[in-house]
């Protein structure tokens, strides 16, 4: 795929694919050096994993979502990417939860370090959905925009393949319609798919990005979409951003929250959250990590890794003498302003996609649009 | 080599032996325990006692009879560092379900002479009664932890046991959350981690086998429990094992009866 921050070039015109011709371009991509990371069923949730073959797709499965609920359902076909977001965001494939910086060892007197070295390994994204792509572009910005660049990051970032999915449903807890982040992929992507999955037709309206891209979608047996296929593939779209199961109005969020931070509302959110870091640990825009030290009980081998960690713990604001941000008012606060608000000053955009998963896997499902929501009609009075 | 190797005490209290029994359990990082400390005093390991001062001690087990309340300030006095290890040392284990009712009733009916029995009303932490340096939770303890807490002590440095919850833990290692996905009642938010999140990995809520984390919001993690269904003799019980009488979890049981 074209490197980091460059703009994708126009999409070709359409094709299409039967679902038979998945395996092949499953075995295309893995042929060109790939690792295949996409959407299986795992312990009662669609997930993203490595997966070997088509069989492995959640074909035939969606999810019902809300605060604090997650249930996976029986659709009424055979759809293999008709479901909503799941529980784990790409990032953990790309600036994984845990990251060995360095190793050292000791050798008499001297002390040897070694940096870890970036990895070469090829990952191919199948099934990635448009408000992820937008998010991994502002992960992009926050970890390889400025002069302090995370090395294995971008290492893992330029090699990646993307097999993005214009989204058939929305979740109950999704919002990318309000963020203008979905549900249609506007982000750079080498193929773009599109399913269409009624009146006894499975197939894939695709549209290639990249020289890759272009090479791929050579290589399946396909011909080029007919008008009603591209309209029925934008009107999949469509019902999917008519059927948001949450919306935030975005117009004037941060300015709303700047001038309120000392609102009630943040007790009362308080009182609810259990400051249990879940909703930093699913947003796949959060990147906040902490490093830990190790050696061994010898003193001969030591090594320093990176981990992720959240606003929501008392270490990540921890000063001499305590840790700034004691209260679970702060803590909340310091997570949603900066996640609506202070972002856009740091970043130059939202750091909400709108992808809902703080909201489903919240355990006690405080939810970031009902927040605003609040504050924002407190300020109508 | 010049420098003396620093001397390790293991004490043992009110307790099980379990979290002793986790430093016998890591074969490979024991025998290096052993070349670089002086294992001074080590009942499951060896019967020799030796007297003096100990560097480091580890204390497991928690206060429940006046002999082990004087014992602990002897320790401490020929402590330099304190370490207490486990559930029982670090908040009067299981046994501290005795502070919640009468302990001569549970004597009376263990013990056919139960005037043998010297034992206090209470079981409490270590640090309830002496100056404690470092903490190591859980029920028992992770062998990793205690690894970790070594091999800090030697090297100088702060040991790595975060006090956030388990659920970031849980989230590290990729779980499916058992409480959103299943509806399964789970303490891990108001839970310390340590544990790696063993349970939800198998697919189970969280006992809270490390006590409270460090900002638990009990009431409003027992209000998400109510809403799966659990009823208030099972929040009063799952809010007191291992870590009954830690002053979160003790505050919340309480809230669900006597
Ligand atoms: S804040 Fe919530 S809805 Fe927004 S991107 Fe993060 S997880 Fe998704
Ligand atoms: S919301 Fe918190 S964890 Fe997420 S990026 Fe901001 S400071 Fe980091
Ligand atoms: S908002 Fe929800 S997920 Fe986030 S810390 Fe609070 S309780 Fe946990
Ligand atoms: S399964 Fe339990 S420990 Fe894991 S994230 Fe869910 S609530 Fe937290």
């Amino acid at each position: 795929m074209s490197g980091i921050g460059t703009s994708s070039a126009r999409p070709d015109r359409s094709a299409i694919f039967p679902i038979e011709a998945l395996g092949t371009l499953f075995d295309a991509l893995r042929g060109r050096g790939y690792r295949l990371i996409g959407p299986t069923l795992r312990d009662g949730a669609i997930v993203y994993d490595d997966i070997a073959s088509v069989d492995e797709l959640p074909r035939g499965w969606s999810d019902e979502q809300s605060g604090g609920r997650y249930r996976l359902i029986r659709r009424g076909d055979d759809a293999v990417f008709g479901y909503a977001v799941g529980p784990h965001s790409w990032k953990r494939f790309l600036h994984p939860p845990r990251q060995r910086l360095w190793r050292a060892k000791r050798h008499g007197g001297e002390v040897q370090v070694t940096a870890e070295a970036v990895p070469e390994e090829r990952l191919a994204l199948i099934g990635i959905r448009a408000c992820d792509l937008k998010a991994i572009a502002i992960q992009d910005r926050v970890l390889t925009g400025g002069s302090y660049l995370d090395p294995y990051y971008k290492a893992r970032r330029e090699r990646i393949f993307v097999v993005a999915v214009n989204c058939s449903v929305a979740g109950g807890t999704c919002f990318c319609a309000s963020m203008q982040s979905g549900p249609k992929v506007t982000e750079t992507f080498d193929l773009a798919l599109t399913e269409l999955c009624d009146d006894g037709m499975h197939a894939f309206v695709a549209e290639a990005a990249t020289d890759e891209g272009r090479v791929v979608l050579a290589g399946l047996p396909h011909r080029p979409a007919t008008g009603d296929e591209v309209d029925a593939a934008a009107a999949v779209v469509a019902r999917t951003a008519a059927s948001m199961g949450r919306e935030m109005p975005s117009e004037g969020v941060r300015e709303l929250l700047l001038r309120n931070l000392e609102h009630p509302r943040w007790d009362e959110v308080a009182a609810r959250c259990l400051t249990c870091g879940n909703c930093t640990m699913v947003c796949p825009t959060c990147f906040c990590t902490t490093v830990e030290d190790a050696s061994d009980v010898t003193g001969v081998e030591s090594s320093r890794s990176q981990r992720w960690d959240s606003c929501f713990t008392m270490d990540f604001s921890y000063i001499h003498g305590g840790s700034v941000r004691a209260s679970p008012q702060s803590r909340y606060r310091q997570w949603m302003t900066h996640k609506l608000a202070t972002w856009f000053d740091q970043f130059g955009s939202s750091g909400c996609v709108g992808c809902g998963r703080c909201i489903t896997w919240c355990p006690v499902g405080i939810d970031i649009t009902e927040e605003v929501a609040a504050i924002r009609a407190s300020e109508a009075h | 080599m010049a420098t003396k190797k620093p001397r390790l005490g293991v004490w043992k209290f009110a307790s099980c032996d379990g979290c002793q029994l986790s430093l016998l359990d890591c074969e490979d990082e024991l025998l290096a325990v052993a070349g670089a400390v002086d294992i001074a005093y080590f009942p499951e390991a060896t019967r020799s006692t030796v007297s003096g001062r100990y560097d480091l001690s580890l204390v497991e087990g928690s206060i429940a009879t006046p002999h082990d309340a004087a014992r602990i300030h002897e320790v401490r006095r020929r402590s330099r560092t304190l370490v207490t290890i486990g559930a029982c040392a670090t908040a009067g284990g299981i046994q501290a379900l005795r502070n919640f009712a009468d302990v001569r009733e549970y004597a009376a009916i263990v013990y056919a002479r139960p005037d043998y029995i010297a034992t206090l009303a209470t079981s409490t932490a270590i640090a309830e009664h002496v100056r404690v340096d470092f903490e190591l939770r859980g029920c028992p303890i992770s062998k990793h932890q205690l690894v970790e807490v070594i091999s800090a002590f030697l090297a100088g440095r702060r040991p790595v046991t975060p006090p956030h919850s388990t659920c970031v833990e849980c989230k590290l290692k990729g779980n499916v959350c058992v409480m959103v996905a299943h509806g399964t009642p789970c303490l891990g938010p108001a839970t310390h981690a340590g544990c790696g999140a063993l349970c939800p990995s198998y697919n189970r809520g969280c006992y809270g086998c490390y006590g409270p984390m460090e900002s638990p919001n009990t009431p409003a993690l027992t209000k998400q429990l109510e809403a799966l269904g659990v009823d208030q003799s099972t929040l009063r019980r799952v809010w007191r094992s291992f870590n009954a009488n830690a002053p979160a979890f003790r505050r919340e049981s309480e809230r669900h009866g006597p």
